[in-house]
């Protein structure tokens, strides 16, 4: 039987624990999506559960200036690539979101993780990706 | 596969209704029924787009109702169809395949979503459910940010200045608006300025208000049926001659945000099914849901290279009246609204009047061969349509 490499109880336990899980391929050594069975690269089930490197750099981002219910903005999203070379995304933080500005794009961050707010409508969601820009 | 062919379409006007969704459908599929000389006995299938039923009325399972409602044989299935904002188009597609494979000879196919029932934060919300639950949305994403995170990237990646893209992004929903202004079923019909929509406020950098479509209400309906039996019901039969869908997940797995994938995957099938280029296509409605999405998808459809695509509505070449493609002369997601489970059969409404030369002031003379393209959640599903004027 297949195994699913990486259930999201398993990732967002680790994230509580300052561990960014990824899914590795023991055949091609590159990392796929979270939830993937199959490797994204070489298609192999060889798939295990493996740290990723918890540094990488912002490919884009944006100010949400106008939030869904249960959010206060301003706040910043980024796309993040990981040093691992999966992408990701997650909040930006440390920075006043009013000086946000292109000069982003290509800084380093450290990758980390945060309890996510309540929401009624995903009450199992826990864990949200965190960004910080390395000095 | 047999010849497929559209006999009927209409659409309520798109806008804030006080019609429930299964109303505001049952409007549009009569006006179908009517234009096909078609009664309710003779559709062998309802395919029902819609996407938030759930939160906007508290409807679950809106098909059967729709059914009851339109008086369909109890022997006709209806199917509810939810694929985001591609919802209408895929249902129209899945339609398209099984009459052109024998299954079934007439489907009534199309939309309907009463967006605007639901207030700004809880519409935001559901939205962004399309997005993924455990690994984008708990960062707070909404659909104007995830865009807004493709203008970033593309500003970064062609080495634009961000505020000459604002200027270039403002033309579009200028243009669109331009069209709408001429298009009596649309949300908005009034022209605005390159001003008014950098002077706007700003709902995720660098999208101002009047970059991003309106929350809207609406339904459209189209009568999907074989070539034999659409010259029966009508003396201008409009055929679907390419589909192209593709599937991509998470933004996250398709990070080059400038370059949709699956738009390039599931176009390519269309115009290799159709036996047509990117030349040949006289006009397009394309998902403009923020006005930098019509730049990747004027892209990513082939109009233009990529990186080349940011200042056509500004140069005039994309707006009714140019040699080129003639980019949504309905007004687009943008000015005629997005109500997102009936969209796409709001977009192969515009086509088909447009082929059929009915649609008045805002008519693109020739048109021969029209374009459908919608574009569902962050980037995850792509559909689109190619279709022709009866000869």
């Amino acid at each position: 039987m297949i195994k699913q490499p990486l259930l999201f109880k398993d990732y967002q336990e680790g994230l509580a624990k300052g561990e960014l899980l990824g899914v590795f391929c023991d055949k091609c050594h590159n990392f796929s999506f979270h939830t993937s069975v199959y490797c994204n690269h070489c298609g192999s089930t060889g798939l295990s559960a493996k740290p990723y490197d918890t540094t990488g750099v912002i490919r884009t981002f944006t100010v949400i200036r106008v939030a869904a219910e249960g959010r206060n903005a301003p706040f910043i999203v980024a796309l993040v690539l990981g040093n691992s070379g999966i992408h990701m995304m997650g909040n930006l933080e440390g920075i006043d979101p009013d000086s946000a500005s292109m000069g982003l794009i290509g800084k380093k961050v450290k990758i980390s993780g945060k309890k996510t707010l309540p929401d009624r409508f995903s009450p199992k969601v826990e864990q949200c990706l965190v960004f910080s820009l390395e000095d | 596969m047999r010849e497929v062919a559209i006999a009927g379409v209409a659409m309520t006007r798109f806008g804030v209704s006080e019609k429930t969704c299964i109303e505001m459908f049952c409007e549009a599929a009569c006006l179908a029924l009517e234009e096909s000389k078609l009664e309710p006995k003779n559709i062998e299938a309802l395919f029902l787009g819609n996407c938030l039923g759930d939160f906007e009325e508290g409807q679950a399972h809106m098909a059967a109702h729709v059914h009851t409602a339109i008086g369909l044989p109890m022997g006709s299935p209806a199917l509810r169809f939810e694929n985001a904002c591609a919802t209408a188009t895929v249902a129209i597609r899945q339609a398209a395949l099984l009459v052109g494979s024998g299954v079934y000879d007439v489907v009534l196919a199309g939309g309907t979503e009463r967006v605007a029932a639901m207030d700004t934060p809880l519409a935001t919300r559901t939205f962004a459910m399309a997005s993924h639950s455990g690994y984008s949305a708990p960062t707070g994403i909404t659909f104007p940010g995830v865009f807004a995170m493709a203008a970033h990237m593309y500003a970064d990646k062609y080495k634009i200045d961000i505020r000459e893209l604002q200027e270039c992004m403002a033309h579009v929903s200028v243009k669109n608006h331009f069209h709408a202004a001429m298009n009596p079923k649309a949300q908005f019909q009034k022209e605005i300025s390159v001003q008014k929509v950098l002077d706007s406020f700003m709902v995720a950098d660098p999208l101002h208000f009047l970059d991003c479509c309106p929350f809207s209400d609406g339904a459209s309906a189209v009568v999907i049926t074989t070539k034999q039996k659409a010259l029966q019901m009508t003396d201008k039969p409009v055929f679907i001659i390419g589909t192209g869908q593709a599937a991509g997940g998470p933004v996250i797995n398709n990070p080059d945000m400038t370059r949709i994938k699956p738009r390039e995957v599931a176009a390519a099938q269309a115009y290799k099914q159709a036996g047509v280029t990117p030349f040949d296509i006289d006009l397009c409605e394309l998902h403009d849901c923020f006005t930098i999405a019509e730049i990747l998808a004027i892209e990513g459809l082939g109009f233009y290279e990529f990186g080349k695509g940011y200042d056509a509505a500004k140069n005039g070449e994309t707006r009714l009246g140019s040699k080129k493609a003639v980019i949504n002369p309905s007004g687009g997601l943008k000015a005629k609204g997005h109500p997102i489970g009936a969209t796409g059969a709001a977009q192969v409404t515009e086509i088909v009047e447009q082929l059929r030369g009915l649609s008045g002031k805002r008519q693109v003379k020739g048109a021969k061969t029209g374009f459908v393209d919608t574009l569902g959640g962050e980037f995850g599903t792509v559909c689109n349509l190619i279709l022709r004027s009866h000869p």
